[in-house]
């Protein structure tokens, strides 16, 4: 390996790297921001506490990720220079202005309401509050569109031409280089993921409670202080949103992902020929490799289970329509087949997991046993970060199957690096690892001991009234939904 | 009209917004050590905390607007000055993430309030040495950065960094006399008192040392017409230090942070003369490395109805929080 292939490895090392770890914030925090919003908007609705007790209490979970998101993100955005900067001097005038509008739009909208949002309250009112809140979630949104713009431009560049310093330029309208073709499915797919990993979140929390609290429960079942109703109604409360979510989203999800797939397959068919482990051309429909070992080197895949004609019919919705394999492109412009056909398969396969979960919710809902079907619960748990390895396994499905290219067919990766020696590389990634790993970590940990905790009622005099369990004797009450505060147990009982 | 004199400006004001407003909660990260454990430095904490990450979303608009509107300055600065802009991002988030992890964590919170100040240092440092090595000059080859990875250390960059963190404690301090009151104040107010002829001493070095390290700044500074803004420059910095110093001495709230922060636009504006019309000192003019026209129109169009909109916003949180702040969480 030469020096420059070194640096080369590293770089593109440390970028993975960085934006792996920036990537599981957003794609948190964009979900709760919404979900907070909602939170408060019924909270301002109904005026139950529940809504204000569970907006309180994941609030101080989007403060710590929040804040994770940005300064992880901060670095991306001086990354392009540092290490990318031939790929900055020459995608600049495209992609930089698009950035810019990420930062004026979104950036600025988010960080100058956050502060209101985490710490405003008192100062400035409900409604206020609320627009504030609003405004965070909004700018979450703004920002994934405007930089899930510039990641399709890289992957379906359009609307460019050349000047006479190389530079790639608008080449007409700003429409055509921001709606380049693969972004409007990118931009959904991503946001809906979004929204999957927080519904997972949630529920795996409120799935936690929900078996922490049935555990106490079988140890003292006449204990009724041990469950204030309120903190056992926020619990099933959220448990319930986040099924709801992850039913409806998820079919959606898997819908989405199946017409960006057929996108991708349009303009880069490379990167699903290697998704699929095809290395053959397929004239007669290619069979689907369910479970396999792509060999780059020798061409081939050793399969170990496939379905015949799967592949086509997914890809082309026709079991016979002819597919042109690897071989059929380039050596050198074919993306590792190795990485992205497995990180396509995780992808897919937690996806129809978390399909199955939402299912299973509803069978749950049907059966009235939502609250009271511990397996179930204990699903929802380990499904808790499944939309993060998701996340990161379809991002890297993306990122990787875009290689060689940095922009797709027009400039390769290895010639858009920064001049930077492999000690400075090697240092600087070096420091990202320790620090990010022990930063991230403790957030991380952070974050679990405030989901662990579970939501309280909130704070006295923005309660309604006192909320008190129902006496000494534990188990159903009387309480009906909108009418009286307490809350609904009638679902929950055994 | 000349779009890239417009944007010149633009990035010229995002940097000048980034130092003043992320200046002085840096330089409260600088100091933090200096508040006694407790209330002290919970009530520093909370005076900044609701705005520094709008305050730091301006150094993400100066990066992005640079790369946008400047590509190839971009693309060569950033890797000339790799390893103090890689400390600077590395400590931004040290001290970013201590805001929240502190309150998490009492029984590591010195820890945290460590990781705090330090991150502060070493990104107001790492700013300061971006600035001299920029000013000092970079080596390029076509359009590329072509010196090694510590062409950026000297005696005059090291200088600039020691000079940025005196300056933005100052702003800190200055900001601390206004944001709180009592003991906390009273130390806050001491602390400025050391830092302004510190920061007078230091402001005085650089602007000796800058006119020798390229020709076309002593032509700026010591010919003629440039003489007539030398000769009123350091008259305007002595009124403003005498002012500042005044209004410590005279227990102002307000007054010292806004004269503090008239020190800042002076010496930018000074920066501005020796540099103009360069993005790369002695190098690349801002002509040389602009973005085309359209994509400088494009920009143009969202920048000058959202700024406004940005400053609005901006102001009216700071204007929830106005006022003193008091110690506890949230």
């Amino acid at each position: 390996m030469t020096d420059a292939d070194t640096a080369l490895l590293l770089a593109r090392i440390q970028f993975a790297f960085t934006i792996s770890f920036h990537f599981i914030f957003p794609s948190f925090s964009i979900g709760l921001a919404s979900y907070l919003a909602v939170l408060e908007g019924l909270w301002l609705k109904t005026g139950k506490a529940v809504y204000l007790a569970l907006f309180r209490y994941w609030l101080k979970i989007f403060a710590i990720a929040f804040g994770m998101g940005v300064v992880s993100g901060i670095v991306m955005s001086y990354q392009f220079g540092t290490n990318w900067s031939v790929f900055s001097d020459r995608a600049g005038p495209i992609i930089g202005p698009l950035m810019a509008y990420e930062v004026l739009t979104a950036f600025f909208l988010e960080a100058g309401f956050l502060g209101v949002m985490l710490f405003g309250m008192e100062k400035v009112g409900k409604g206020l509050h609320f627009v504030a809140t609003l405004m965070v979630a909004i700018g979450t949104f703004i920002s994934a569109f405007w930089i899930l713009s510039v990641n399709s431009w890289m992957q379906t560049p359009t609307g460019w031409a050349i000047n006479a310093q190389g530079q790639f330029v608008p080449g007409g309208s700003w429409l055509n280089i921001i709606f380049n073709p693969s972004f409007p499915y990118r931009l959904i797919h991503t946001v809906t993921a979004a929204y999957l990993t927080t519904a997972l979140v949630v529920g795996a929390v409120g799935a936690w409670h929900l078996l922490k609290r049935r555990r106490a429960g079988m140890v003292a079942p006449t204990d009724g202080s041990q469950n204030a109703p309120s903190s056992d109604e926020a619990v099933r409360k959220m448990f319930s949103m986040a099924m709801w979510m992850a039913a409806l989203v998820a079919p959606v999800q898997i819908f989405v992902g199946d017409l960006h797939g057929l996108n991708t397959l349009e303009h880069q068919p490379a990167k699903v020929m290697a998704m699929e482990g095809h290395f053959e051309s397929y004239p007669n429909g290619a069979p689907l490799i369910l479970i396999g070992m792509p060999d780059s080197k020798a061409e081939k895949t050793h399969v170990l289970l496939e379905i015949p004609k799967a592949s086509s019919l997914i890809l082309k919705h026709d079991p016979d329509a002819p597919l042109e394999g690897l071989k059929s492109f380039p050596r050198e412009d074919r993306p590792p087949a190795e990485i992205i056909f497995w990180s396509f398969r995780i992808m897919v396969g937690l996806g129809f997991l978390m399909l199955g979960l939402g299912l299973w919710s509803l069978i749950a809902r049907v059966r009235r046993r939502l609250y009271d079907w511990p397996s179930l619960h204990r699903f929802a748990l380990i499904m808790g970060p499944a939309g993060f390895v998701a996340v990161i396994a379809g991002w890297i499905t993306a990122e990787v199957g875009r290689q060689p290219w940095v922009i797709y067919n027009l400039l390769r990766t290895r010639h858009a690096i920064a001049p930077i020696a492999v000690p400075a590389v090697a240092t600087s990634l070096a420091a990202f690892v320790i620090v990010y790993f022990i930063v991230f970590g403790i957030g991380t940990i952070y974050i679990l001991k405030l989901m662990a905790r579970g939501p309280e009622i909130g704070e006295p005099q923005l309660a309604r009234a006192p909320i008190r369990s129902a006496g000494i004797t534990p188990g159903p009450s009387v309480g009906r939904r909108g009418a009286d505060p307490r809350p609904d147990q009638s679902e929950g009982a055994d | 009209m000349d779009l890239t004199i417009v944007w010149a400006f633009l990035i010229a004001f995002a940097v000048a917004a980034y130092v003043v407003m992320d200046g002085f909660d840096l330089g409260i990260g600088i100091l933090f050590p200096a508040f006694r454990v407790g209330k002290e430095r919970d009530q520093a904490m909370n005076a900044i905390a609701p705005v520094w990450d709008g305050n730091e979303t301006w150094l993400v608009l100066g990066g992005g607007g640079l790369m946008a509107a400047f590509p190839l300055a971009y693309a060569i600065i950033l890797p000339a000055l790799y390893a103090p802009l890689i400390a600077m991002l590395l400590g931004l988030v040290f001290r970013g993430v201590a805001f929240e992890f502190r309150w998490r964590d009492a029984a590591h919170r010195p820890w945290w309030d460590a990781a705090f100040c330090i991150g502060s240092m070493v990104a107001t440092f790492a700013q300061g040495i971006t600035l001299g090595a920029l000013l000092q000059g970079i080596t390029i080859e076509g359009r590329a950065y072509a010196g090694g990875w510590w062409e950026w250390l000297s005696p005059f960059s090291l200088l600039t960094g020691a000079s940025l963190l005196v300056g933005y404690a100052l702003l800190g301090a200055a900001w601390l006399i206004w944001k709180t009151e009592g003991e906390i104040q009273q130390d806050a107010r001491r602390m400025a008192k050391w830092l302004l002829p510190a920061l007078i001493a230091a402001l005085a070095m650089v602007s000796l040392a800058t006119p020798f390290l390229e020709a076309q700044y002593y032509q700026r500074w010591f010919e003629i017409p440039g003489l007539f803004v030398t000769i009123p420059m350091p008259l305007l910095v002595g009124v403003a230090s005498f002012a500042l110093w005044r209004s410590l001495k005279r227990d102002r709230d307000a007054h010292p942070f806004l004269w503090a922060l008239s020190l800042f636009l002076l010496s930018m504006a000074g920066l501005a003369i020796s540099m103009w019309p360069d993005v790369i000192p002695g190098r690349v003019t801002i002509w040389q490395a602009a973005a085309p026209h359209s994509s400088q129109a494009f920009m143009l169009v969202g920048a000058s109805i959202l700024i406004p909109i940005i400053l609005g916003y901006t102001a009216w949180a700071y204007w929830v929080f106005r006022g003193k702040v008091g110690e506890g969480y949230h």
